[in-house]
């Protein structure tokens, strides 16, 4: 055997044990998830009894899900968890995009500069700290808790200044201000301009930013939970808090419920699995 | 057009920027200085007066030994989560990065936990924990075993097992963008001067990942300080509020006990750590940075 053979040789071990290791660790992560997927067909009676058998001793059953739904009111929470995310989304791009423009192309105004300031330092201040006189000033003096309209707006002024950071960079960096003013020359107002030219030429940080706000906003907790107390406003996560609450010794109803829970955005990952790692780590690595 | 007068550029800024200045405002900025006052008031969160109490309020929080040891707990939980997660997330992303078959795949499946949100997480770990660990234990140690959550050290070790399990995959992300950055051609300068793969690693690629380092532990280190939908779903501070992190603390005190102003004060103190910890760490990373 030539060295150069042995080398490919030994690179093709090593590729075949790093495949391996790599399917273990696979296989540790998702586990959790399989486990829930094989409780979920099986009686309450059955997982207590074994909770890794593939199936129970009394069978196959699909009776959790209908009554975990029912339960938890699944349809009504998903619609809640819907609405708010994407009109949040939606809210967040328009808003932080136009202010991003406006900043980044006027640099020197003390109005642009003080909130851009003041956004990009606001970025480390953690939610605890912002949520007693949140509650104290929207629930105690202006009384305007329980309405899905207040935390689409709260979720948008959390995320605005994250976004802003992220068009301004792209602003800053990807369009030339010579396109901007070939639709100046061209009779295009600054409203005109940014509709026109600008918004449409900002699409990968569009996707990135919506990716990176639904997720968050699909999976946060706390702030729905202080926001939105009533049943019928109830979000996923707070639904399946109170849930959890109420039929936690229901270990079928459960399974069933955790399932639903994860069951929208498992399945929108398989549909947009690349989209949302490159839109994750362009946000990770930018921000 | 008059370009420069004050009221074409006051027009111009709220056209563009007025909406996000105004629930930026509302949002944060707003109740940050509000919650600053309210520190300095002993407000129960139903009264129609907020008795001024002065500083009152950070003196019982620094004699509050609860709330101390629930922010030693959480700097415990902390050190371990954040070096976990890094070497997890390192050793995933040089893996997904080595040229093996389905590394996209496999890149795609370490993400999923980021994708579901911390009180699901907490809850299909805690199933795991009760359950399945119970049943594999038992039958290894042929008797009846207890859950980890029902024991101090095993809960505090449960929630560092999840957060890793939570955080590793996004930070993956992190390391192999950091992976790509480093150019193949000095990885084989320095194999053709005589390097191990190892010694490449270790002297080339690691230095000049360091931005990937500082950012990952930045983020591990603030997101692990303020750790709470897990703390809620998996344990729940129990056994006997044994594993109460600040978070959780600072939410029972102000929501719970209806003592706001000191919420608000102990609140303020975990936000002051939590940016003293990241920031020295930033500076410490970034002093010795290389440019590649």
């Amino acid at each position: 055997m030539t060295q150069n053979e042995q080398a490919a040789r030994k690179k093709k071990i090593m590729h075949v044990v790093m495949w391996i290791v790599l399917l273990v660790l696979f296989i540790v992560f998702i586990a959790p998830f399989i486990l829930v997927v094989i409780n979920v067909f099986k009686t309450k009676g059955d997982i207590t009894a074994d909770p890794l058998s593939l199936i129970g001793a009394h069978g196959f059953t699909l009776k959790n899900f209908p009554e975990a739904m029912k339960k938890m009111n699944f349809w009504l929470v998903f619609m809640n968890s819907a609405i708010i995310t994407i009109s949040a989304t939606v809210l967040t791009i328009l808003v932080s995009a136009m202010a991003s423009f406006v900043i980044v192309r006027n640099q020197k105004w003390t109005a642009c500069a003080l909130l851009f300031g003041a956004m990009v330092a606001s970025m480390v201040i953690p939610f605890q700290v912002l949520m007693v006189p949140l509650v104290s000033v929207y629930g105690g003096t202006l009384g305007v808790l329980n309405h899905r309209l207040t935390l689409i707006l709260m979720h948008v002024g959390f995320s605005v200044s994250m976004a802003t950071f992220m068009f301004h960079g792209a602003i800053h960096t990807n369009i030339p201000l010579e396109l901007e003013e070939a639709a100046y020359i061209d009779g295009c107002t600054r409203w005109q301009t940014f509709w026109k030219i600008v918004f449409p030429l900002l699409k990968p940080t569009i996707a990135t930013v919506a990716i990176i706000d639904a997720m968050a906003f699909w999976n946060d907790y706390l702030l729905p939970s202080l926001i939105l107390t009533k049943k019928n406003l109830y979000t996923i996560p707070i639904a399946t808090q109170a849930f959890y609450g109420t039929y936690s010794t229901d270990i079928g109803l459960v399974m069933a419920a955790l399932l639903l829970a994860m069951a929208p955005i498992l399945i929108l990952y398989v549909f947009l699995q690349k989209y949302i790692v490159e839109g994750v780590t362009s946000g990770a690595v930018k921000g | 057009m008059k370009r420069n007068t004050m009221s074409y550029k006051v027009q111009l800024f709220c056209m563009f920027a007025g909406a996000a200045s105004v629930l930026f405002l509302a949002v944060v900025i707003i109740p940050f200085i509000y919650g600053i006052y309210l520190t300095l008031t002993s407000w129960d969160g139903i009264a129609k007066t907020k008795p001024f109490v002065g500083l009152a309020n950070y003196v019982e929080a620094f004699k509050d030994v609860a709330y101390w040891q629930a922010l030693g707990r959480t700097a415990i939980y902390s050190i371990f989560a954040v070096i976990l997660i890094n070497i997890v997330a390192f050793a995933l992303a040089y893996l997904v990065t080595s040229g093996i078959k389905g590394q996209n795949f496999f890149r795609a499946g370490f993400f999923v936990p980021n994708l579901i949100g911390g009180i699901v997480l907490g809850y299909v770990w805690k199933f795991v924990f009760n359950r399945a660990f119970v049943a594999i234990a038992s039958a290894i140690a042929r008797g009846t075993v207890p859950s980890p959550l029902s024991t101090t050290t095993g809960a505090m070790v449960c929630l560092v097992l999840v957060s890793v399990w939570q955080f590793a995959g996004y930070m993956m992300l992190i390391y192999v963008a950091g992976f790509m950055s480093v150019s193949d051609a000095l990885k084989e300068a320095a194999m053709i001067d005589g390097c191990t793969p190892a010694q490449a690693m270790w002297n080339v690629t690691i230095p000049l990942m360091r931005a990937s380092f500082v950012q990952c532990i930045f983020l591990s280190i603030t997101r692990c300080f303020v750790i709470y939908d897990v703390n809620l779903s998996l344990t729940k501070g129990e056994p006997f509020n044994t594993s109460v992190m600040a978070a959780m603390h600072v939410y029972n005190t102000a929501f719970t006990y209806k003592k706001y102003g000191l919420g608000q004060a102990e609140a303020l103190i975990l936000f002051a750590v939590c940016a003293i910890v990241g920031v020295t760490q930033v500076y410490i990373g970034k002093k010795g940075e290389v440019a590649a």
